[in-house]
């Protein structure tokens, strides 16, 4: 828990002047007084070895502004429990004062005001002074940088370098280990012509060839850190042929496959590992639920549903750490591992404030130098934004609300959907839309922005069907995206219902009228995992919507009414 | 998103039968699948236990998902797994293979390849050689996809 002692100055400060109303006026420069380097990386070192986590970094080498979830619904035996916590209720949980940093770095609330006073987070030459310092506290050889994956994607430059800027970077970062999911829509041949050439493992338990139903891939590593044998088992995505295009990686099977892992435990305990690590993309509740399950795993390093926790969940002796995305946070994890067994711990999800942490001077020469051909476009002003633009949360953000409206203007259509990704960056109130803003947005391998026809009935059992991988009560049956974002109609939502029954009150904006099953609608969307899907690049699309309507003005969505 | 009018179809038509039978039966929800489990059993319930499916909780290609069947059985002469079914429940013909076994197969396991139309309950049934029958079933989900992330 990194907050309430460490940041107790800048939070009363804060919050007296939320209180007084000012907070829009509390100066950067004061918020930032209060914060320090050291501060937010010194911690009371504990054990033998220190796991470094960063996960879901999704192509962001520069410090961004993210907004957290305002809505993240758990349903069953989740309700209400982290991560499905948010706002107010988190800062109350995790006994966070509203205005603080912590209140702005794991939070919705107040987000476009407290940004302008902390600044940007992330960034990772930041991140580097950060596992720098930990390694040199802790001693590299009892250290382990461990990375979760979704590391390649989400960015103009990774798009346009197949994900090669970040490989660069990563590799100076010298991490031990990842996994993946968005590293496979790059497809088999070049995902395979990286990991080839990458000096660390790439690791993926759940991976297995179709054709011989065997694995594809590395399951796990022995590493040897401060005396101590520790078995990593990698766990990719077990939904990426299904979430993202199965075509690009025809060759490849995932899946959850607990019984793999149950066996790499069992095997690692043999070869004599003390302390067993799963590095996992499975998604908060997959892993929560697997923790349960399968006995024996010491940590699991948490990714894809890019949630932040400030705490460990602790499941059947197994401590849960969700380490956020984007570069916001960094994890350290130290542990005390004695006979073959974890006999204590400390934690500290670090925030990269990117004002206060120093940038490291090698890396952030690195970051310059990827980004360097692609400078000017990066930087090309596309539009301004009156209104806070944000994704994250189970519904319509307003970066959604602009690409929906992109979507129906541009391609002509009546409804529009795009996808309930958990990436992509928030731009606020008052600033420039540069091209890197919309690209962080929806840089992709399959970008096509359809047009088609689909009837009153079809959208439905979309909606049921995203829902259902949102919803479903069993974690397992969830995908961990959020729900598709609809432009031009709106809907009710009951989560807590079973599949085909969530859905109900589809409305067609427009004319007020009820969705007719029978009927047929002009529908544009993005990002289908079909093969052969038709029609400009969504950037383009947004783009030119962008050129006829510089100025965005976009209040929260209101078109989703949900069922609580 | 975009979806063929094959896969359309399939939806729709996946859609009227939860109608019909619920989204979420728990065993044997068609006469069709129920009548089959008889025939292979001679009308005895099957008992939970014995044997176990595996299934993906969702199928990254409906055309073609792969389901294993083991039985925890001795293989001896005295004492061994004569046969397993497999049925999927939402098909038209809900019987879609049987395995046959001696003792001197070793062990009772069985690997294939089915095709489901739409989100269903795979059964596999495991006959003794004292005529006795477990079952284990596993839901297996087929969406649409596409918008994880």
């Amino acid at each position: 828990m990194f907050s309430r002692r460490e940041f107790l100055m800048a939070a009363t400060a804060t919050s007296a002047l939320i209180g007084s109303g000012m907070a829009g006026r509390w100066s950067k420069l004061m918020a930032q007084q209060s914060l320090s380097e050291d501060a937010l990386l010194s911690m009371e070192p504990a054990g033998n070895v220190t796991l470094i986590h960063i996960t879901d970094i999704h192509a962001q080498l520069k410090p961004i502004y993210f907004r957290e979830p305002s809505i993240n619904l758990g349903i069953g035996e989740v309700e209400g429990k982290p991560p499905h916590v948010t706002g107010a209720d988190f800062l109350k949980l995790y006994n966070i004062e509203p205005g603080s940093p912590d209140a702005y770095a794991l939070t919705s609330e107040d987000f476009a005001a407290l940004a302008k006073s902390y600044g940007k987070m992330g960034g990772l030459d930041r991140v580097a002074t950060v596992i720098k310092r930990i390694r040199s506290e802790r001693g590299a050889d009892n250290t382990l940088l461990l990375d979760g994956g979704d590391t390649w994607q989400g960015s103009y430059t990774a798009n346009q370098t197949q994900g090669q800027d970040m490989i660069t970077v990563m590799n100076a970062l010298q991490p031990d280990a990842m996994t993946g999911h968005w590293e496979f829509t790059y497809g088999t041949d070049r995902v395979q012509e990286v990991i080839d050439s990458l000096p660390f493992a790439f690791l993926g338990s759940n991976i297995y060839d179709n054709e011989w139903d065997e694995p594809a891939f590395e399951p796990w590593k022995m590493f040897e850190r401060g005396g101590v044998k520790i078995a990593v088992i990698g766990q990719a995505f077990p939904y990426t042929p299904i979430a993202n295009p199965r075509w690009m990686i025809p060759g490849w099977s995932f899946g959850i496959r607990e019984e793999d892992i149950a066996a790499h435990v069992e095997a690692a305990r043999e070869d004599g590992a003390e302390l067993v690590v799963l590095l996992s993309h499975n998604g908060f509740d997959v892993d929560r639920k697997l923790a349960s399950r399968v006995d024996g795993i010491d940590v699991i390093l948490t990714g894809h549903t890019h949630d932040a926790l400030p705490e460990p969940v602790i499941v059947n002796n197994t401590l849960v750490i969700a380490s956020g995305s984007n570069g916001k946070f960094v994890s350290r994890l130290d542990l005390d591992v004695t006979g073959g067994k974890v006999a204590g711990y400390s934690y500290r999800l670090i925030p990269v404030f990117s004002d206060v942490i120093t940038p490291d001077a090698d890396m952030a020469g690195l970051i310059d130098e990827v980004r360097a051909p692609y400078a000017a476009e990066l930087s090309r002003t596309i539009g301004r934004t009156e209104s806070l633009l944000y994704r994250r949360g189970n519904f319509n953000g307003t970066f959604d609300d602009l690409i929906c409206q992109a979507l129906l203007e541009e391609r002509d259509a009546q409804i529009a959907l795009s996808p309930g990704f958990r990436w992509g960056t928030s731009v606020l109130p008052g600033q420039d839309i540069t091209v890197e803003d919309l690209h962080n947005a929806c840089a992709m391998t399959y970008p096509a922005a359809y047009r088609s026809t689909m009837s009153g009935q079809m959208l439905k059992d979309i909606l049921e069907d995203v829902g259902d991988n949102l919803f479903n009560p069993d974690p397992y049956y969830q995908q961990g995206g959020d729900m598709v974002r609809v432009g031009g109609m709106g809907y009710t939502i009951d989560p807590a219902k079973q599949i085909g029954e969530r859905i109900s009150g589809m409305t067609l904006i427009a004319t007020g009228e009820a969705i007719d099953p029978a009927k047929d609608y002009v529908v544009a969307g993005w990002a289908s995992v079909n093969e052969d899907t038709e029609g400009p690049a969504i950037w383009d699309v947004v783009e030119a919507h962008l050129t006829n309507n510089p100025t965005v003005k976009l209040p929260d969505n209101q078109s989703v009414k949900v069922v609580v | 998103m975009t979806l063929s009018r094959r896969e359309a179809l399939g939806l729709t038509a996946g859609f009227a039968a939860f109608i019909a039978f619920g989204p979420k039966a728990t065993i044997a929800a068609t006469p069709e699948t129920d009548a089959a489990i008889k025939a292979f059993t001679g009308g005895a319930m099957p008992a939970e236990g014995k044997v176990s499916l595996d299934t993906p909780e969702i199928a990254e290609n409906g055309n073609t998902v792969p389901v294993g069947v083991s039985v925890d059985s001795p293989m001896t002469a005295d004492s061994y797994v004569e046969s397993v079914m497999i049925l999927a429940d939402g098909n038209p013909n809900p019987a879609v293979a049987t395995f046959h076994f001696t003792a001197i197969s070793g062990a009772a396991e069985a690997k294939t390849r089915i095709r489901l139309a739409k989100t269903q309950n795979v059964i596999a049934i495991a006959k003794m050689s004292d005529g006795s029958t477990f079952m284990d079933t596993k839901e297996v989900k087929v969406t649409i996809g596409g918008c994880g992330g």
